[in-house]
């Protein structure tokens, strides 16, 4: 007995609204992600993958070190590759003779460090593979000083809890400073460090010249260039777009883990 | 008159809950997934993106009329790809893309969005997965049922040749072995694989568990295995849904929404015409 054709037309209708209903399913996902309430909601993600992923590490796990041999013969660099803010320029065209590095908000003793101040604190370096939001990856050599030296320097009062890296970098798209944040928990890593040498070289101007931070448990936007100052701060969300940072205020994740 | 039948409960409530949610999932983390592989169009083998070496690379050329033309370099072959992969029309206008607007979400580019819709959904699928793999075991679900057994494993030849003759079984009241298989092979082997890779590609969960990038021997192996892994899951659907439509979308459907099955009754349910 074969079964009736109005059932046959019926199945390939059936079969037809399967397939045509994924195209306006996405259209609508598409309008969703205009509003405000599904970013709110996504968001969750973040907060979800940022709670388990600290939860299951030990505070002091190191990302992995690499030899020699896996560095990446080409870096590319990312973002600003030479800013163009006069003041910058300045100090840049005197080898950063005059740059300071800033310490200030919630410390006991505010401080100013040269170039030289930094490279007489004790050094750390560290073979290790940046990795990129967008999706590639590279392994570079850093040499810098770990911030939880300088943070120990100017003693970190207890209200602070997280701190702000200031940069000298305006960007082209907006007109807006690059800035960025990370907790204590990141801040005093083993591996957080201000690296001032990249590839036993002078860091380059295209990485951030002539101080960059180094958080490599994160992906690359954590990692400002061009730093000029270090705020230690008890919230953020006073500072420029209130999301802790230049691309989180563009709707990218503060926690960058993943 | 309709042949003699009997309803059968196929299919319980947490199979077909998971079965849906799997289904959303995958609506909202494959596109999203091709959102944030345009941002960097390209897999590598290894640690590092070694650009001058990709074992796939979508990539945009101009012409010398000023077009763009869409290039597919995979293994060192190139293929023109142009409106597809590579470069294709975003707004009226051609431009530098690997997959085009309509398999991303969002539709343009949009990196952050991408993440955002990929991330939460991928917490989704993965409690969606425990939830049913914890569910499975304790109700016996995976030995009953998924896991192939001696007697089905002895129908495998004949399963095989009604299979390659497009003679398919639909009213059994058991999984066919090449059923089980693939069932098994989803849940069991792609489903943790793709979950896997994800999370390699975590900088986190690198530091937190070493092994974890070193078994897919890099992050960046990682990434193209994850990128495969999606591929075999929109092949498993691509089949999935064709031996849906050939052996009856509406009785199919209905079991997968109702739980209940309508089988014929014993002597007739290896004659395939007669369903419904």
């Amino acid at each position: 007995m074969s079964p009736p054709r109005e059932i046959d037309r019926r199945r390939f209708m059936l079969r037809g609204l399967g397939l045509a209903a994924i195209a306006p399913l996405l259209a609508g996902c598409d309008r969703l992600s205009q509003t405000r309430w599904l970013s709110r909601l996504l968001g969750a993600g973040e907060r979800v993958t940022h709670r388990v992923q600290r939860t299951l590490t030990l505070r002091g796990a190191l990302a992995r070190e690499f030899p020699e041999s896996a560095r990446s013969a080409v870096f590319p660099p990312n973002g600003t590759s030479e800013p163009t803010a006069p003041a910058y320029q300045t100090l840049a065209a005197n080898g950063f003779a005059d740059w300071r590095l800033e310490v200030h908000g919630l410390v006991e003793r505010p401080a100013r460090f040269s170039l030289a101040d930094l490279r007489r604190l004790p050094a750390r370096t560290q073979i290790t593979r940046h990795d990129c939001v967008e999706g590639w990856s590279a392994i570079g050599k850093w040499t810098g000083v770990r911030l939880g030296t300088l943070l120990d320097a100017v003693r970190v009062r207890p209200a602070a809890r997280f701190a702000v890296v200031r940069c000298a970098d305006v960007m082209e798209a907006s007109g807006q400073p690059y800035y960025e944040s990370i907790d204590l928990v990141d801040a005093y890593h083993e591996q957080t460090i201000l690296a001032y040498e990249m590839n036993d070289r002078v860091l380059p101007v295209a990485h951030g010249a002539p101080l960059r931070l180094r958080v490599e448990r994160q992906l690359g936007y954590k990692m400002a260039k061009y730093v000029m100052g270090i705020e230690l701060v008890e919230r953020f969300e006073d500072i420029e777009g209130g999301r802790g940072g230049y691309w989180e205020d563009r709707g990218y994740e503060w926690y960058a883990g993943i | 008159m309709p042949a003699p039948h009997t309803w059968i409960y196929r299919h319980r409530l947490p199979t077909r809950v998971c079965h849906w949610v799997t289904a959303l999932c995958l609506l909202i983390l494959v596109p999203s997934g091709f959102q944030i592989f345009n941002a960097h169009p390209a897999l590598y083998w290894g640690e590092r993106s070694d650009r001058e070496r990709p074992l796939l690379a979508l990539k945009a050329v101009p012409t010398d009329d000023d077009e763009l033309r869409g290039i597919t370099e995979i293994l060192g072959y190139t293929i023109d790809t142009t409106g597809v992969l590579g470069a294709s029309s975003e707004e009226g206008e051609r431009v530098a893309r690997g997959f085009p607007t309509w398999a991303t979400l969002p539709s343009s580019q949009w990196l952050a969005m991408g993440r955002q819709w990929h991330l939460f959904f991928a917490w989704v699928l993965v409690l969606n997965g425990l939830i049913f793999g914890l569910w499975a075991v304790w109700s016996r679900h995976v030995i009953r049922d998924l896991i192939p057994a001696g007697r089905d494993l002895a129908g495998l030849g004949a399963s095989l040749r009604d299979h390659l003759r497009f003679r398919f079984p639909t009213g059994e009241r058991r999984y066919n072995v090449f059923q089980q298989m693939a069932y098994v092979s989803v849940v069991g082997i792609l489903g943790p694989l793709i979950v896997l890779t994800g999370l390699a590609m975590s900088p986190w969960m690198d530091a937190a568990v070493p092994i974890l990038p070193a078994v897919f021997a890099g992050r960046q192996s990682a990434r193209t295995v994850h990128f495969l892994a999606t591929f075999a899951f929109l092949g498993f659907t691509v089949m999935h849904l064709f031996m849906i439509a050939a052996t009856g979308v509406l009785s199919n459907v209905r079991s997968i929404v109702t739980g209940w099955s309508r089988v014929l009754d014993e002597g007739e349910t290896d004659e395939p015409t007669q369903r419904d």
